[in-house]
């Protein structure tokens, strides 16, 4: 670990291979100000020889003048003094700084901590392999520890390093340290962690960082610098199924066409059959052109142009895989958001999607529940503020190839853009496909499987009110609602009616529940002016379905009858047809018939 | 298995930054410098299109004031290479005499530099500029974004930067706004060295030691490049070993003595030099003045 200046000199040949032959960790540093953090990155700096003479010097100066630790360099000087911006109370962002050991180089997301932020740090998570945790061992797990866990989690890292500081504080306590590992561990169980490795430290005089501590001789595990060294670095990427979004095809001259991309895993050689998705063509894999050479294989990771034996149809989106075992493709998505931006999510609005080299128009549903950041409790909610993190629908304007985020970041991973101002809005997990559920043996193909690949619920809209032609109006303004939102439906109006009297009248009943059975939003303006009617078709319906929309404040005639509890009242003197139509789509989406 | 190597993962994810932006966007150019960053650029830009040229210009916004050698390089790599350059100067700069001695660096490096690169971009309608600044140049980099968003105007608005997550860009932009993209954001020096090496990445001679006329003046030892340089009083040019670690404007330019001539000596120069930085005992005038010229450059 120390500056190998012997070797340097003496065989620089090795001593430059060595350092090109090191790998690469990106890791996340969480917590706050108060743990040390600042303190921790600067001494990990500072360890590692990082650190520019110019830096160490104004660092030795400013300590002398501002530092809080009398004679001794004052690490969080280093880093929060760093950035004119900070003094601009910018301080909210991730900084990226770097170092590297003989063995490894490292990039560190500096996140900063306060629940305002959780966006920041969810973005400096997820390119992180490894989290930080940072303790102060006289505070032990804080809600705010919590809520870092949740965050990285969520983000897929595997790896933590629960980082005990202030050990000194609490006078190496090998009992305190190993009180808050457990508790830590009990709490972390649900997270999905693969590898907890704590460790005691004292950042500020820099025990188990490098060096092994004398102050525990009871602490068995690695120092950090020791842990960030040796913890393995291979995502599995490589031994799961070969998978590339092709990011633009490359015809420098017409015997070339190739597809250029960077692979998101597995491996690929010359000869493997591949299937584009979703379209489904397949082809074999002729060449792998990197840059002069034409390589054997390529693997997770690297950036490549493949040459196919076959002109098939495949463009820029498009995923290539290993045909034997493809990736799935699909148009709805139950997904979970974090929230990203000052406006709110507004469920039902269209928003652009983009993952990997594929962007589509996506339509975000209600959310199902939110999840309380600090407690992972679901919560409530009629939509997403900055910061918050809910479980939505999305459904897109057509089919993407996708792997489920706990198992590809980069094929399950999306943002949201706002189609006005083109800010990143969200950044979104896809949890699983909705619109093909699985069919079981057996299964008896329902109404609500009907319904759910239309994206939507069954339903009648049963329009009543005095004035036939204010109804009639009012259905097709819905129809066309409707469509605009890419949802299925059917009408029904009293042209249709075949008979007359009571028999016609059931017959047309038993007809809106037949298109509902078929997963239609039906759309009924027949005459219906006594209750017994409505009740009639009412009762055809299940529970929820049938929402009964009163035009009222017109003229009643003879014989007509009011709702006395009518789903949705609208005043047809003071709305137009497209404002009522609005107004009902609104509640067919709080009543999740609609996303 | 195979393990990719930090300087594996580091190329592929910039070569994935330019066919993102070629992809997306409309006109992109790439700012070449002839410094060694650009040099990895180009051989990146080279490496992503092939077997096809990059498909976009190269733009050079030339001072005046580069060393010879520099202009002299990129003349010939834009041969050799068949690179569509482009060089702009500032006309009204040039009309009316601008230079560092008469008008100091900060006016020149505004002047020149700066304004230049506007007139350029606008001049071309460039809706993306690739530019070779890393994470690790300066503190306030460490917290710019890999794709940087400018307005009509070319201004930066360092608190509303794009959340980027994975390697998901979001280059889309309003008509007139602009991109600048740094496909090296997550290189270090080292990094860059390092790779030159191993590539065998033509770079402009002067970064390797060689007896040059160099005067020292204000604690920096400046190359008297040409006949502009005016001496002052008790200045006599020698010749010295010297050899450069940034290139810019050659009087704005420090040198540094050396007798590294090779790839690995700057290498072993570089490794163990700040190691003896790190026992604290020189003081690198070098990287201060290097730091501070990036900073007056404003070029991004």
């Amino acid at each position: 670990m120390a500056p190998n200046a012997d070797l340097i000199s003496a065989d620089l040949g090795a001593y430059l291979k060595l350092h090109e032959e090191k790998d690469l960790l990106r890791f996340i540093a969480c917590g706050s100000v108060d743990d040390g953090k600042s303190t921790l990155i600067g001494r990990l700096l500072y360890e590692s020889k990082a650190l520019f003479e110019d830096q160490l010097s104004a660092l030795e100066t400013e300590s002398k003048k501002f530092g809080t630790q009398g004679e001794n360099l004052d690490f969080a000087l280093l880093v929060d003094g760093l950035s004119a911006e900070r003094e601009q109370g910018i301080t909210i962002d991730v900084a990226y700084r770097f170092f590297s050991t003989d063995r490894r180089k490292f990039i560190v997301a500096d996140t900063p901590g306060h629940e305002q932020y959780t966006r920041n740090m969810a973005t400096g998570a997820s390119t992180a392999d490894l989290a930080i945790l940072l303790i102060d061992a006289r505070r032990g797990v804080l809600p705010q520890t919590r809520r870092h866990s949740l965050i990285v989690s969520m983000l897929g890292v595997k790896r933590v390093a629960l980082a005990v500081n202030k050990m000194d504080l609490v006078d190496w306590s090998q009992a305190r340290f190993e009180e808050i590992r457990r508790e830590y561990e009990a709490f972390a169980a649900d997270l999905g962690f693969t590898e907890i490795q704590a460790i005691p430290v004292s950042a500020l005089r820099g025990d188990n960082i490098m060096i092994p501590s004398l102050a525990t001789p009871w602490h068995d595990g690695p120092t950090l610098l020791g842990y960030l060294e040796s913890v393995p670095v291979d995502s599995g990427l490589q031994a799961l199924p070969f998978r590339m979004a092709v990011q633009r095809v490359a015809r420098p001259n017409l015997d070339f066409r190739g597809f250029c991309g960077r692979i998101a895993s597995g491996v690929v050689r010359p000869g493997d059959r591949v299937r584009a998705m979703p379209s489904g063509v397949e082809s074999r894999v002729r060449e792998i052109v990197v840059y002069r050479d034409s390589r054997p294989d390529a693997v997770a990771g690297e950036s490549v142009t493949l040459t196919l034996e076959d002109e098939i149809d495949v463009s820029r989106g498009d995923v290539l895989c290993a045909v034997e075992r493809p990736a799935e493709a699909a148009d709805r998505f139950l997904t979970r958001l974090l929230w990203m931006a000052p406006e709110p999510l507004q469920p039902g609005r269209d928003y652009l999607l983009k993952i990997g080299t594929r962007t589509v128009t996506a339509t975000i549903g209600a959310p199902r529940y939110k999840i309380d950041v600090n407690t992972q409790a679901r919560l409530a909610a009629e939509k997403l503020e900055l910061n918050e993190i809910g479980v939505c629908e999305a459904l897109l304007d057509r089919a993407i190839a996708f792997e489920r985020y706990d198992g590809s970041r980069e094929m399950g991973g999306f943002i949201l853009i706002d189609r006005l101002t083109n800010a990143t809005i969200a950044m979104g997990l896809i949890d699983e496909p909705l619109n093909r559920p699985g069919v079981q043996p057996g299964q008896r193909v329902d109404r609500a499987a009907r319904a759910g690949l239309k994206g939507q619920r069954p339903a009648a809209l049963w329009i009543t009110g005095p004035s036939a032609e204010r109804g009639s109006e009012l259905a097709q303004a819905l129809e066309r609602g409707l469509l605009a939102r890419g949802r299925h439906s059917m009408s029904l109006a009293e042209e249709d009616l075949r008979g007359s009297g009571e028999e016609g009248f059931r017959a047309a009943v038993e007809a809106l529940k037949l298109m509902a059975d078929a997963g239609l939003i039906v759309v009924a303006a027949l005459p219906s002016p006594r209750k017994a009617e409505r009740l009639l078709a009412r009762d055809r319906m299940a529970e929820g379905e049938f929402v009964e929309i009163f035009l009222e404040g017109l003229e009643t005639g003879a014989g007509y009858e009011a709702p006395e509890a009518p789903e949705i009242r609208l005043e047809a003197a003071e709305t137009s047809p497209d404002q009522a139509a609005a107004r009902v789509l609104a509640f067919l989406e709080a009543r999740r018939i609609i996303p | 298995m195979r393990k990719l190597t930090h300087l594996q993962r580091l190329e592929a994810e910039s070569i994935h930054i330019f066919r993102e932006v070629v992809a997306e966007c409309e006109n992109p150019v790439m700012l070449y410098s002839i410094g060694k960053d650009s040099a990895v650029l180009l051989h990146l830009a080279l490496k992503a299109f092939w077997p096809g040229p990059p498909p976009f210009p190269l733009l050079h916004v030339d001072t005046g004031w580069k060393f010879r050698e520099m202009i002299a390089f990129r003349d010939r790599m834009a041969r050799e290479l068949n690179l569509n350059l482009l060089v702009h100067m500032n006309p009204e700069g040039l009309a009316q005499g601008v230079g560092p001695f008469t008008h100091g660096s900060a006016v020149h490096t505004d002047v020149m530099k700066t304004q230049a690169l506007k007139q350029a971009l606008d001049a071309g309608g460039f809706d993306a500029a690739f530019g070779g600044a890393r994470r690790d140049e300066e503190k306030s980099r460490a917290k710019e974004r890999v794709f940087s968003f400018r307005s009509a105007r070319h201004q930066w608005d360092p608190k509303n930067q794009r959340p980027e997550l994975w390697s998901l860009y979001n280059a889309r932009k309003a008509r007139g706004e602009s991109i600048r993209v740094f496909p090296l954001s997550n290189w270090t020096e080292l990094d860059i060295w390092q790779y030159i090496h191993l590539e065998e990445i033509p770079i402009v001679p002067l970064y390797f030691a060689a007896k040059r006329p160099v005067v020292e003046r204000d604690g920096a030892l400046i190359m008297v490049d040409d006949e502009r340089m005016p001496l002052r009083p008790g200045e006599e040019p020698e010749l010295r070993s010297v050899r450069f670690r940034t290139l810019g404007c050659y009087p704005l330019t420090g040198a540094v003595e050396s007798t590294a001539t090779t790839l690995p000596e700057i290498l072993q120069e570089m490794l163990l030099s700040t190691s003896s930085e790190r026992q604290g005992r020189v003081i690198d005038r070098d990287s201060i003045g290097s730091m501070e010229r990036k900073k007056q450059e404003g070029y991004f």
